[in-house]
């Protein structure tokens, strides 16, 4: 291992190809220090030294451009028309589900607000299956009738995907609450942003899961705007991982993708000896709220590109991978163009896909075959069991 | 189809009289200065007049400091500052619950929730402290001055959580008075009766009119009465009872049947709690059907309340059962929602409006 170290040291960008290490593969461990320490609350801090391997980082990479390609292909989308309603993006806080996904396992469940079209593809779900979703169509995770903000995958116990801010806090607690009983040693991850940090609703789900030592972690995804509110103006403090007062909080850098798997890590492992705990990830987000927020009336262009040139997630670990050798300039970028194409073929795919059938606005309001009658105008022009 | 088209991609110019309708408000006009104005702006000029007449008002709510999410609050923190005007952190039971505390020292709280989906958290404030204060401290204390304001119903795109119609829960809630206004004009004169009102007035406002509907309404200050039903078009042969956007899609439809030689009156009710049954009854007396249509669910909607009223009242003059013309018994869906709107086609081939020559016997 060390002397191929070297050798590759000595060489800059030239190598002969039988010379190089299959660095996608290589997993061996390495140790690299977050560059930022975390800051606690009424526990011990991890370690800022985490254990990684090359592969790892460089899958680091690819996901999250893969996140990065989807979010800017659902924005183009979107201003053609082909996304109606609602689209929360969630370019620049890539970091926090794919460190989230290094940590844990999929039968541990995640749960968060709106803005999830990542946090779905974190938990392994299908380029073709978000976009199907977010243009409304059959093929999408929610069979088309979700739309963007209500993405599911079950068989990953990845339960949304919510409208109501704060309403999915008790709801992740509850989850967490059922894997207590089962006594696999899971747990939840309770996602949920700055602005409904303020909900009465955290606050009672906070006390219950520390009553009863529930596996909940709560994750404050601050990144510094309730829509178009800053967090100052809204919070009294802004520290969120303290706002548990009694419930154990660690502060997180959400823009290192190492920061976040340690802490995630570290989180687990606290829930299921200790109850819950707070971790605040400290992010941002380049696109306003949605797509009808140009995200500039509330904050300085300069701030939203000094964060992309300092703090941006992608380009932390292109550093990474770069200054650690374990890939060139150019195998990143042919696998940005890898991810592109992907991308694009997703696209092309879910273009294809049909919009459910008008009989579909009718099922799965109750239990199948559960024989409650509907009825449209005048109780005569339509009849329809629910289905 | 038409109504769809008419629905989301025209301004809506309101009609005038001359079409033998009055969908445009009918508050005397006299020689007052008018502006033609949208519904976000009529319901700004009321929040302005109330906050300059009443040194004890304030307005807030989530992001009304720079004007809103829908503009209605444009320029009054510049006006009036941010000690009467200013935003409240992401907590609908709090904003509701720190309004009541506010009225209950005897001052005029305008609170804004940001959309009607998200007033559930508040539903409790409402129903348990605001609609009872008065009753169960046997008048020592009241929150008659607060008044909260929600944009409501359908926009074409709005989805599970943007666009519910909740005014029957709180129907059920005696203490509160609800009203929903249908156009700019009357708009602006019944929230400033809905704010003066000395008891807690839930006012939904239909998000779909906000940009779309544009009327003359006069600059001066001005109240409509709460409770008092308008009939916007005269008819002898069927009454049609709505409010809100839904009253331009009926009117569509009255103007369809008319052409069947069927002449309909429309009743905007205004006030849904306490409602004007009086006007109802009167009209139903006169033409002996009923169509109500709302854009929420059908089962449990107001159209139900009134229908059971009208049955009560107007039995021997009914020659149809009561029409209810609703949205369909599942959530607000996202692609379905042409499907699940009540339009003005649903509204035409229902019972009541297609024969009403034929004796109905059910």
């Amino acid at each position: 291992m060390a002397l191929s170290r070297l050798s590759l040291r000595s060489t800059t960008f030239l190598k002969p190809s039988s010379l190089r290490r299959h660095v996608s593969t290589d997993t061996t461990p390495i140790t690299i220090e977050t560059a930022a320490p975390f800051t606690s609350h009424q526990c011990d801090p991890p370690s800022r030294s985490v254990e990684t391997s090359s592969a790892e980082i460089l899958s680091f990479f690819r996901d999250m451009a893969r996140m990065r390609r989807m979010e800017i292909a659902a924005d183009s989308l979107y201003k053609s028309k082909l996304i109606r309603g609602f689209c929360h993006l969630y370019d620049g806080q890539e970091a926090l589900a794919v460190g989230m996904e290094a940590a844990i396992t999929k039968k541990d469940a995640i749960i968060t607000s709106y803005r999830d079209h990542c946090t779905f593809l974190g938990r392994g779900g299908e380029l073709v299956d978000a976009f199907s979703e977010l243009m409304g169509r059959m093929r999408g995770c929610s069979n088309g009738k979700g739309g963007s903000m209500h993405f599911y995958k079950k068989d990953a116990c990845f339960y949304g995907g919510h409208g109501i801010v704060g309403a999915q806090i008790p709801l992740g607690c509850g989850l967490a609450f059922a894997q207590k009983y089962s006594k696999e040693e899971n747990v939840s991850f309770v996602l949920y942003g700055d602005g409904a940090a303020n909900q009465g609703q955290l606050f009672e789900a906070l006390n219950i899961a520390a009553l009863w030592d529930l596996p909940a972690i709560l994750v404050c995804e601050n990144n510094h705007y309730g829509m178009g509110t800053a967090t100052w103006r809204s919070a009294k403090s802004p520290a969120y991982f303290k706002r548990g007062d009694y419930v154990p909080g660690l502060k997180v850098d959400g823009m290192d993708v190492l920061a976040v798997k340690q802490a995630c890590k570290f989180a687990k492992e606290h829930a299921l000896k200790n109850g819950p705990i707070i971790l605040e990830m400290d992010t941002y987000r380049y696109h306003g709220h949605s797509m009808s927020d140009p995200g500039s009336t509330y904050r300085t262009r300069d701030e939203v590109s000094g964060v992309r040139q300092v703090r941006d997630p992608i380009e932390r670990v292109r550093k990474l991978l770069l200054s650690h050798d374990i890939a060139t300039e150019k195998e990143l970028k042919d696998m940005e163009k890898e991810v592109r194409k992907e991308v694009d073929d997703a696209v092309a795919q879910a273009k294809e896909s049909p919009v459910p059938e008008a009989s579909e606005l009718f099922t799965n309001m109750y239990v199948k075959d559960c024989g409650v009658e509907s009825f449209g105008a005048d109780r005569k022009e339509l009849k329809v069991t629910l289905a | 189809m038409a109504s769809l088209l008419s629905r989301f991609c025209r301004k809506l110019a309101l009609p005038g009289s001359a079409h033998g309708s009055r969908m445009t408000s009918t508050t005397a006009c006299g020689s007052e200065t008018v502006k033609s104005l949208n519904l976000y702006s009529a319901i700004n000029q009321a929040l302005h007049i109330a906050l300059e007449t009443d040194p004890r008002s304030y307005v807030f709510g989530e992001d009304v400091g720079f004007g809103g999410v829908f503009r209605c609050t444009t320029g009054l923190a510049e006006r009036f500052g941010k000690n009467r005007v200013f935003n409240t952190p992401l907590c609908e039971q709090g904003i509701v619950g720190f309004g009541i505390g506010l009225a209950a020292m005897g001052n005029r709280a305008v609170v804004e929730i940001q959309v009607a989906d998200y007033i559930y958290p508040a539903f409790d404030q409402i129903v348990n402290e605001a609609a009872k204060f008065r009753y169960r401290s046997g008048n020592q204390f009241n929150c008659g001055g607060l008044t909260i304001r929600a944009p409501y119903g359908a926009v074409g795109h709005g989805g599970h959580y943007h666009s519910q119609s909740p005014e029957a829960f709180f129907c059920h809630v005696p203490g509160i008075k609800v009203v929903i206004p249908r156009s700019p004009r009357e708009a602006k004169g019944l929230l400033l009766s809905s704010i003066r009102d000395p008891n807690p007035v839930v006012f939904f406002e239909p998000k779909w009119l906000y940009r779309q509907a544009v009327e003359e309404v006069p600059e001066h200050d001005y109240m409509i009465p709460l409770s008092q039903a308008e009939i916007i078009r005269e008819g002898s042969d069927i009454t049609l009872v709505g409010w809100g956007a839904q009253l331009t899609v009926m009117e569509q439809a009255c103007l369809d049947a008319e052409k069947e030689g069927i002449s309909c009156e429309l009743i905007d009710l205004k006030t849904l709690l306490p409602w004007d049954k009086e006007t109802v009854e009167a009209s139903v007396k006169k033409t002996g059907r009923l169509l109500i249509s709302h854009e929420a669910p059908i089962t449990g909607g107001f159209g139900a309340e009134i229908s059971a009223t009208i049955l009560e009242r107007c039995f021997l003059k009914l020659e149809a059962p009561v029409s209810r013309v609703c949205g369909l018994d599942t959530p607000f869906p996202l692609v379905f929602e042409p499907f699940y709107m009540p339009t003005k086609n649903k509204a035409s081939s229902s019972s009541s409006l297609s024969s009403p020559s034929k004796t109905h016997i059910f």
